[in-house]
């Protein structure tokens, strides 16, 4: 029991942080790429409630 | 559409024939138990368990009776049909909870103040209306809120119509009868003493049927979009409903000792349990009272200001660091306690990391006004939305602040933690519900505006003052309270006794009471406006689109 305990703690400290932390950098990375395509898809996407049918 | 010529037999769906069938033998079910049952709170539960499958029984017969042969078609002329019923009534049973729940809250607050008041009676004691107190305004009003907006939301920016037929009303009807089992059985003393988690395994089991039906509506909704994008709110429905749902599944993990008993025993144990209960509790407020409410945000202030929202990016950025933050923070519910340390520091880490998708996300609802700060002045409901995301950056400032380990040992089990609750509760998810409600109203009943803009100014006016009492005199009754608790004299003896430290707190109770007061108030001025509205004759032709234009 006490293992398995030390595997998860000692594993959350070290990679599971380094994980969370590039999961991070991702989706900074991912939403703020200046792209044309996604600033396009943004757009239309921030329009959305405007619309009236 | 082509009108058709021959008359159609009408049938019932498979739906229908199956809860008929399903209702009729759960009602037969709950008889059953009712009088086997261990305790007579419990044949009581049983009973209106039956009485509900009995109205489910009826409402469905008499709909098949009275609806056309063929159900209500998806698109009319090319439009999406949208299915507002369940909104409205969800809409509407968010206010009576509203006023129920500050109203119990009121009742509560002046207890404290004058003990009196419990009337020694055991069903009206402090603790058992402060669990009907909290899971009314959270998960009666603010859950109704959420169910309804959800299914608004979700309608309008998928340009579809809500999935299912029955399935919506189970889920608005199942929701509320969950809330009467809860709130009733806090009273009659059912309870399995978990914060905000306090219902037995039988409503446990009857809301994880509900959700899941929640879940699958508005999914297939958003399946059947014509939008080629899910709009960011919607992204933060489904992390609120999915997220609840194994929150509500872990907290619950409970063995009932009878089918026959309202009584169960968790799985965990020890810290164990304490862990996953906060773990529970503070993604309660993370995904409930955050994520559900920031979907709020994100379609009524852009609709109602007519503006797209600040910077969609950032909404992204918001949306993924807040569910990757959020689930970690609990532990800060446990510090100084059997907890591991490390795992007290992670949650203590975790909460001050979230200063960064609160403020973005702070700071993208209130500069989709940019350039438009003048309706501020003039439309009371943008300006209670706006205050709303202001409280939202105080109070999510204000959290991480007290889990932090030193802050926390003065901060915890004192009157400041209710204070900072109800800075969130009171000025951020109760003010961007009152905005919604306000914009709701009439475009669901075609009007076009409230009844009376006047109103909401004083509900806008009166309920701030009434925070700003709240929350002021909580404050200085939690530091007060955390200071007289550590004060040693020169001898190393503690310098009051805990009498002595309750005795401080009245006025303070007292001066928090009277805000409670302001704020119900508030709340009884805006359901006055509702009805008003709702009953008044002027209505917007519907082929205009006039209705759903913002005010200017």
């Amino acid at each position: 029991m006490r293992d398995i305990y030390m595997f998860f703690a000692s594993f959350a400290q070290t990679w599971g942080l380094m994980l969370f932390f590039l999961g991070f950098v991702g989706v900074i990375v991912y939403a703020f790429w200046p792209s044309k395509k996604m600033q396009k898809n943004c757009d239309e996407a921030a329009q959305i409630p405007l619309k009236e049918d | 559409m082509s009108i058709v010529q021959t008359p159609i037999t009408k049938r019932m769906t498979f739906g229908e024939s199956g809860l008929l069938i399903v209702f009729s033998f759960f009602a037969f079910f709950a008889v059953v138990v009712a009088a086997k049952a261990h305790t007579s709170a419990y044949a009581f539960h049983a009973f209106v368990f039956a009485a509900a499958s009995v109205a489910a029984v009826f409402a469905i017969g008499n709909r098949y009776m009275d609806r056309d042969a063929i159900l209500p078609p998806q698109t009319i002329d090319g439009k999406p049909n949208y299915n507002m019923g369940p909104v409205k009534v969800g809409t509407l049973l968010a206010v009576f909870w509203g006023i129920a729940g500050f109203l119990v809250g009121v009742i509560i607050a002046l207890q404290l103040a004058f003990p009196l008041l419990n009337f020694d009676l055991p069903w009206t004691s402090f603790g058992r209306l402060r669990p009907l107190h909290t899971s009314a305004v959270i998960f009666a009003f603010g859950g109704n809120v959420l169910i309804a907006t959800s299914f608004y939301v979700v309608q309008r920016t998928s340009q579809a119509r809500l999935a299912g037929d029955l399935a919506p009303w189970f889920v608005i009807w199942g929701y509320n009868l969950f809330i009467v089992i809860a709130g009733t059985g806090y009273l009659l003393g059912i309870t399995q003493g978990k914060e905000y988690a306090e219902p037995e395994w039988y409503s446990d089991l009857f809301l994880t049927i509900v959700w899941v039906t929640y879940f699958l509506v508005f999914l297939v909704t958003v399946l059947k979009r014509k939008e080629p994008h899910i709009y960011v709110a919607n992204w933060f429905y489904f992390a609120f409903i999915l997220t609840i749902a194994v929150l509500h599944l872990g907290n619950n993990a409970t063995i009932p000792v009878s089918v026959f008993s309202p009584k169960s025993y968790i799985l965990w144990s020890g810290v164990q349990d304490a862990m996953v209960q906060w773990w529970y509790g503070h993604n309660a407020v993370g995904f409930f009272l955050t994520a559900g409410f920031l979907a709020l945000m994100y379609y009524f202030i852009p609709k109602r200001a007519n503006r797209p929202v600040y910077s969609y990016r950032l909404s992204i950025v918001h949306f993924w660091a807040l569910i990757f933050l959020y689930i970690w923070a609990g532990p800060h519910h446990l510090h100084y306690t059997a907890l591991p340390d490390w795992a007290q520091t992670l949650g203590m880490t975790f909460s001050i990391m979230l200063w960064m998708p609160s403020w973005g996300g702070m700071i993208n609802g209130l500069m989709t006004l940019s350039g438009a700060w003048d309706k501020l002045r003039t439309d009371p409901v943008i300006r209670m939305m706006v205050v709303s995301v202001a409280f939202y950056g105080m109070s999510t400032f204000e959290g991480p602040l007290m889990s932090v380990k030193a802050v926390n040992s003065l901060s915890h089990y004192t009157e400041w933690g209710i204070g900072h609750v109800h800075s969130g509760a009171l000025g951020w998810v109760a003010y961007i519900s009152f905005g919604a409600i306000y914009c709701l109203v009439p475009w669901l009943w075609n009007k076009r505006e409230m009844y009376s803009m006047k109103a909401i100014n004083w509900h806008f006016w009166i309920s701030t003052l009434g925070i700003v009492l709240y929350i002021c005199s909580m404050w200085v009754a939690g530091i007060l309270q955390g200071l007289m608790w550590r004060a040693y004299t020169s001898l190393g003896f503690l310098e009051y006794s805990f009498i002595e430290t309750v005795e401080a707190m009245h006025p303070l109770y007292v001066i928090r009471a009277l805000g409670g007061i302001l704020f119900l108030i508030g709340a009884l001025i805006m359901a006055w406006n509702v009805i008003m509205t709702i009953r008044s004759p002027e209505t917007v032709a519907e082929t205009t689109g006039a209705a759903l234009a913002p005010a200017e």
